[in-house]
């Protein structure tokens, strides 16, 4: 809502000294957010005042037509003025620049000889005035406007607009009324009720036929008609100034009328041409099949909840959201059926979104209007149409009026109080609620009666809102209550901060992705057409038609982030992201709920069983150099193994124990992936426990193809994992640490090349035996000397008794079972 | 003849004079030896075999007895003064040795080490973190829901009806078919309703997330955001109360002086409410109040919804958003910054907020 303070000043006893921080503050104690207010003609000065033309002198030796002007600006007072323009004559009344003014732009005017004259002043255009883009003539004003007069004050060119920002609650705020209501009500000084100035038509027989079907969407309709209306007659200067400030394109007088009373007393009218409408204005739901041609020239399809106004030719508007083409009021209008109506919010805001269609009237009357200004408003856009279009008011006005009395709202009196924490005497809450427009009933329980332009005050607590608002949310104190005992963070929380932290720890950068997805992305890293990740929920607004999917995988993202840093020049990127993804499973559809009870166990279980399931993953993604080159020497490639051993460091801080084989799995390059599986105790089929492999997410180099496409060198490696699906950590049991010395032993074993590493390491585990303190593989070696086909891997074992040093028989005891059962497992032999 | 038992040029070297001038002589060469090497050069000639102190002790058996044990006692003083003069030395050389090899082991210790580049958290994850300690530091406990959300937790439960004006005004992503009805949560609000669905009152818990509008990514927008939302549904809960809590907040967040400011304002979810902002000494445009978030009193038709007696417990509700947030205490002045991921961005603020 743009309003001119100068306007709002009508209804409000603005102090003298008050300035527009003032006022913007109290805008704002009142809850009203002020969004702008800016002082505008600021930069124009001097003498700028109305005119007459009392004649012209039409000059025709120039290239242009040039007139030389007699102006009167003041009484006794004429002035010879030169002008090029001619769409004027004698008797009009103008804007004239006097020498000495400062128009827009720094623009001075001086008395100057041209074209053989001297002239005394300017007579100004619209756009020399910054009033508009019409440069092609100039501005001439209505007769009434007053020689001599302040051009700036009539034109209504300087001074302060107030541009708020208003609540969905607040409906009657959309109007000079409201906002005047609050903002005396925030200066606590005296407001003037612009409806209380309004007379009332006379009642007396309906000036047209007009039959409300659906009380129930309409609860109460006046009509009135003027006719006898000058079609050319214009809207006066001052009304197109206020709705043009408010946003609003001045049409013509009859449209700008009801716009304007809109704005002033908040009800929104429609002004039919009444010779136009064919029999009597019926209003009622719409009917299958029928259509609806709305002011902006759009056919629309009726839709049977949608609330019509309609007469012999079939639907000829759209109630409450916008008028019909068929009827509208055009330049021969001379008679105008005013309508002022009530209209039920609900059906106004289904209509509005049905038909993408938000107008000033059905934001209006969605957010709630006063129904007693129905009656006002038609008076007052009956006599602006008087005054100003030169007609007469039918005599009568139609008033069907099938409102149901509102209930008085049961408060009790300390309620207030109670909510706010603040100890509100008795007459301050009676007089807060009072203040606001409510009558108010009884002492200690009170029966508190809304005023009707308040809709949304229904409940107890919105008239606490209100005590409180009007004492001030200032004067609420402050005080920590006091929370019992936490748990602190769940385990699972606990466990998504360590991570983070341990992967940032060990060279990651955390990226957070939008989760957004182009499903093409899912044939990019080549997924099976039976791929679960490719069953991704779908967006019916999504923000790029491009990426309408949400993510099933943290990789498309991450990858994104990382082709980002690149094209900026970062080459070593090693990003890690923790993200949810979405999984639509075989959801129902939740069970329809009321908001009047707390849903049953079953219907809670059925709401929450609707919601598909969002696992926490992580995911990491290298490219370029895990260790940088420097002064220290050449520097290292991210590999797989870097991917792999990510997986190694969640596992590891989310305190669990990880296993990793070969695997295969889109986008990964098929003989550098690594599945990562961790073991549950399972209950299998007789009930008993026993173990159970569970992959959790893949790890190493990404597939070339997969690279390529997405414009990535190649040796780009990624990790992700389900970290939702990771067991939860068993309680450790503290190790025995032993103080004897241990006993070192090497051994190189040969064996094919296709064996993992990981089955021998774990064959010279289990055949180690109980002394086996730890084994590392720490040489890989491939050639002639092993032979064809084979490899040979060195292992540093350690051995040590927790209670004696061991002898040299033992350990190689020890040592050649190791070998034994590795030799049995994987047909390892040891190096000769 | 008999009267000579010895002869007296080797008595000589017992004399006073050549002893003095053999110890003289010792600590001469002693000091003069520069290093450990020239050190050790010198000493065979002054306490070796036939360094001239031993020499003379091997004279004292062809001394009479009674010169015997004088001659013995200087010829012992005498050696153990040189070799007190060359321990002495022997230190001093090792020690100058041990200075000097440290000082030939020098690096340059200003050369950079960057061999693993360091990783950092996303400011959004460090200032939830800190936001998340300082409730759970006063009792409160950390909620969570999906971001995949009913609607009717999103909406209806927070008592914004299907015809709500504000549902509209949300700008929401809906999910496809519709008949999921099912949307991106466009606050963390659903998680207050889950919250008290899931709970009994008293209620101290604390929500952070991400949450979703459909605005274009620009300077000041993006769809995909994050919140944090305080939750508490006790007895005798007052506006009073969370006026303290959001002060504490403040402070906990922007320093000692910080507090807020309230402006009456509207959520469905809420009755009162109010915006407030955050007095921020140390903004980088210098001290001001920076507009922070929303909250209210739990609207009694969200504790009915959810089962929570309104006439026996009363809640507050607030929210943030995080961006707004990290805007306001660190000067983000293009919110692209934040969701775009470069790393040059999410370094600059490494572990901790």
């Amino acid at each position: 809502m743009r309003v001119a303070l100068s306007w709002l000043a009508e209804y409000v006893e603005l102090p003298a000294a008050v300035t527009a921080e003032d006022v913007d503050a109290a805008f704002v104690r009142m809850g009203l957010e002020v969004e702008e207010i800016a002082t505008v003609g600021a930069d124009l000065r001097g003498p700028l005042v109305i005119g007459e033309v009392l004649e012209i002198e039409e000059l025709t030796e120039f290239k242009k037509p040039i007139r030389y002007c007699q102006v009167r600006v003041g009484p006794e007072q004429a002035r010879g003025i030169v002008c090029g323009a001619t769409n004027f004559a004698v008797g009009d009344h103008v804007v004239v620049a006097l020498p000495g003014a400062v128009l827009p732009g720094g623009f001075e005017i001086a008395a100057r000889k041209t074209y053989g004259h001297v002239s005394d002043g300017m007579i100004c255009s619209a756009r020399e005035l910054d009033l508009g883009d019409d440069a092609a003539g100039i501005l001439v004003l209505p007769p009434d406007s007053p020689v001599g007069g302040d051009g700036k004050a009539v034109l209504g060119l300087t001074g302060t607009i107030i541009e708020l920002a208003i609540t969905p609650d607040r409906g009657y705020c959309l109007s000079l009324r409201g906002l005047a209501r609050e903002l005396a009500l925030g200066l606590q000084v005296p407001f003037r009720d612009p409806a209380a100035a309004v007379t009332l038509l006379p009642g007396g027989p309906a000036p047209y036929d007009v039959r409300v079907h659906d009380t129930a969407g309409c609860d109460r309709f006046v009509a009135a008609v003027v006719e006898g209306l000058d079609p050319t007659r214009p809207s006066p200067l001052w009304m197109v100034r206020r709705l043009a400030t408010a946003g609003v394109r001045s049409i013509s007088l009859a449209v700008d009328v009801t716009n304007y009373v809109m704005l002033e007393l908040g009800q929104p009218m429609h002004a039919f041409d009444r010779d136009r409408v064919q029999g009597p204005l019926v209003v009622r739901r719409g009917a299958a099949g029928e259509q609806v041609r709305t002011l902006d020239g759009v056919l629309r399809q009726v839709h049977p909840e949608d609330l019509l106004l309609t007469d012999d030719s079939g639907p000829i508007g759209l109630a409450a959201v916008m008028g019909g083409l068929s009827t509208e009021v055009v330049d021969s209008t001379s008679a105008v059926l005013l309508e002022a109506a009530h209209w039920d919010p609900v059906t106004v805001a289904r209509s509005a979104r049905r038909h993408r269609l938000v107008s000033e009237a059905s934001k209006r009357f969605e957010r709630g209007v006063d129904p007693e200004m129905t009656r006002v408003a038609a008076a007052r856009a009956a006599a602006l149409l008087v005054e100003y279009g030169g007609g007469r008011v039918v005599s009568g006005v139609l008033d069907v009026d099938h409102r149901v009395p509102r209930q008085p709202i049961l408060l009790d009196a300390d309620l207030p109080a109670r909510i706010a924490g603040v100890a509100y005497r008795p007459e301050t809450v009676t007089g807060a609620l009072t203040d606001i427009g409510c009558a108010v009933e009884g002492s200690a329980s009170l029966a508190v009666l809304p005023p009707p332009w308040r809709p949304d005050l229904t409940d107890p607590a919105d008239l606490c809102e209100e005590v409180t608002r009007v004492d001030g949310y200032d004067a609420v104190p402050s005080i920590l209550p006091l929370a019992p005992p936490g748990r602190g963070l769940t385990a699972g929380q606990r466990r998504r901060r360590s991570v983070g932290r341990a992967l940032a720890e060990a060279g990651y950068v955390e990226a957070t992705a939008y989760p957004f997805l182009d499903p093409g992305v899912f044939d990019l890293f080549g997924l099976d057409p039976a791929d679960p990740r490719r069953s991704a929920a779908r967006l019916a607004n999504p923000i790029s038609e491009q990426e309408p999917a949400m993510r099933t995988t943290l990789l498309p993202g991450l990858l994104k982030t990382l082709v980002r840093n690149r094209s900026r020049g970062q080459r070593d990127v090693a990003l890690f992201e923790l993200g949810l993804v979405f999984l639509p499973g075989e959801q129902s559809a939740p069970p329809l709920l009321g908001v009047d009870r707390r849903p049953d166990d079953e219907e809670t279980r059925a709401l929450l069983a609707s919601v598909p399931q969002q696992p926490w993953h992580v995911a990491v993604a290298l490219a370029g150099q895990r260790q940088p080159a420097g002064w220290w020497g050449p520097g290292e490639p991210a590999t797989w193994g870097d991917a792999v051993e990510a997986a190694r460091v969640v596992a590891a801080t989310a305190g669990v124990v990880l296993s990793v084989r070969a695997g295969q799995q889109a986008p990964w390059h098929p003989g550098r992936c690594a599945e990562l599986v961790v073991s549950d105790r399972v209950i299998g089929h007789a009930g008993e426990l026993h173990p159970g492999d569970r992959v959790i997410g893949h790890a190493g180099e990404l597939h070339p193809g997969v690279l390529a496409a997405l414009e990535l060198p190649r040796g780009v490696c990624a990790m992700e994992l389900d970290l939702d699906a990771l067991p939860a950590a068993a309680v450790v049991p503290a190790p025995t640490i032993s103080a004897f010395p241990p006993a070192l032993v090497d051994v190189a074993l040969v064996v094919p090349v296709g064996v993992p590493a990981v089955d021998v390491e774990q064959a010279l585990t289990a055949g180690a035996g109980k002394w086996l303190e730890s084994v590392r593989l720490f040489d890989v070696f491939t050639g002639a000397q092993v032979g064809e086909g084979r490899r040979s891997l060195a292992y540093a074992l350690s051995f040590r008794a927790p209670d004696r040093t061991l002898t040299t028989e033992e350990v190689t005891a020890a040592r050649d079972a190791a070998v034994a059962e590795a030799g049995r497992r994987t047909g390892a032999e040891l190096r000769g | 003849m008999t009267e000579y038992t010895y002869d007296p040029k080797q008595v000589a070297l017992l004399s006073s004079e050549s002893l003095e001038d053999a110890e003289a002589a010792a600590v001469k060469a002693f000091g003069q030896a520069g290093d450990l090497d020239a050190l050790a050069a010198v000493r065979p000639a002054h306490l070796g075999e036939r360094a001239p102190v031993n020499q003379a002790r091997r004279e004292l058996g062809a001394l009479p007895p009674q010169a015997r044990a004088d001659a013995g006692r200087r010829v012992n003083l005498t050696r153990t003064d040189i070799q007190q003069a060359y321990e002495r030395r022997l230190e001093e050389l090792t020690a100058e040795r041990d200075e000097r090899v440290l000082r030939d082991q020098v690096v340059d210790v200003t050369l950079p080490w960057e061999r693993r580049p360091r990783g950092a958290r996303h400011p959004l994850t460090s200032i939830t973190d800190r936001i998340v300690d300082v409730f759970v530091g006063m009792g409160y406990e950390v909620a969570e829901g999906p971001e995949l959300e009913a609607e009717w937790l999103n909406f209806d439960a927070l008592n914004i009806g299907p015809d709500h004006p504000t549902r509209t005004l949300m700008d929401t992503f809906f999910v496809d078919p519709p008949e999921s009805r099912l949307v991106l949560r466009t606050h963390t609000s659903p998680v207050q309703a889950r919250t008290m669905l899931a709970r009994t009152p008293p209620i101290y818990v604390i929500c952070p997330g991400r949450t979703y509008r459909t605005d274009e990514l620009d300077a000041t927008h993006t769809p995909v955001f994050g919140q944090v939302e305080g939750l508490v549904v006790d007895r005798g809960i007052t506006m009073a109360h969370l006026k303290g809590t959001l002060d504490h907040f403040s402070r906990s967040m922007f320093g000692p002086q910080a507090r807020t400011r309230w402006r009456p304002s509207y959520f469905p979810f809420t009755e009162p409410s109010a915006e407030f902002d955050v007095w921020f000494a140390e903004h980088r445009d210098g001290p001001r109040w920076a507009e922070w978030g929303g909250c209210g009193m739990v609207n009694p038709r969200v504790l009915v919804a959810c089962g929570i007696d309104p006439t026996e417990y009363t809640g507050f509700a607030f929210g943030m958003g995080l961006e707004r947030t990290l805007q306001i205490r660190h000067g983000v002045s293009d919110i692209r910054d934040v969701v775009e991921g470069d790393v040059r961005f999410t370094r600059a603020f490494g572990m901790e907020l």
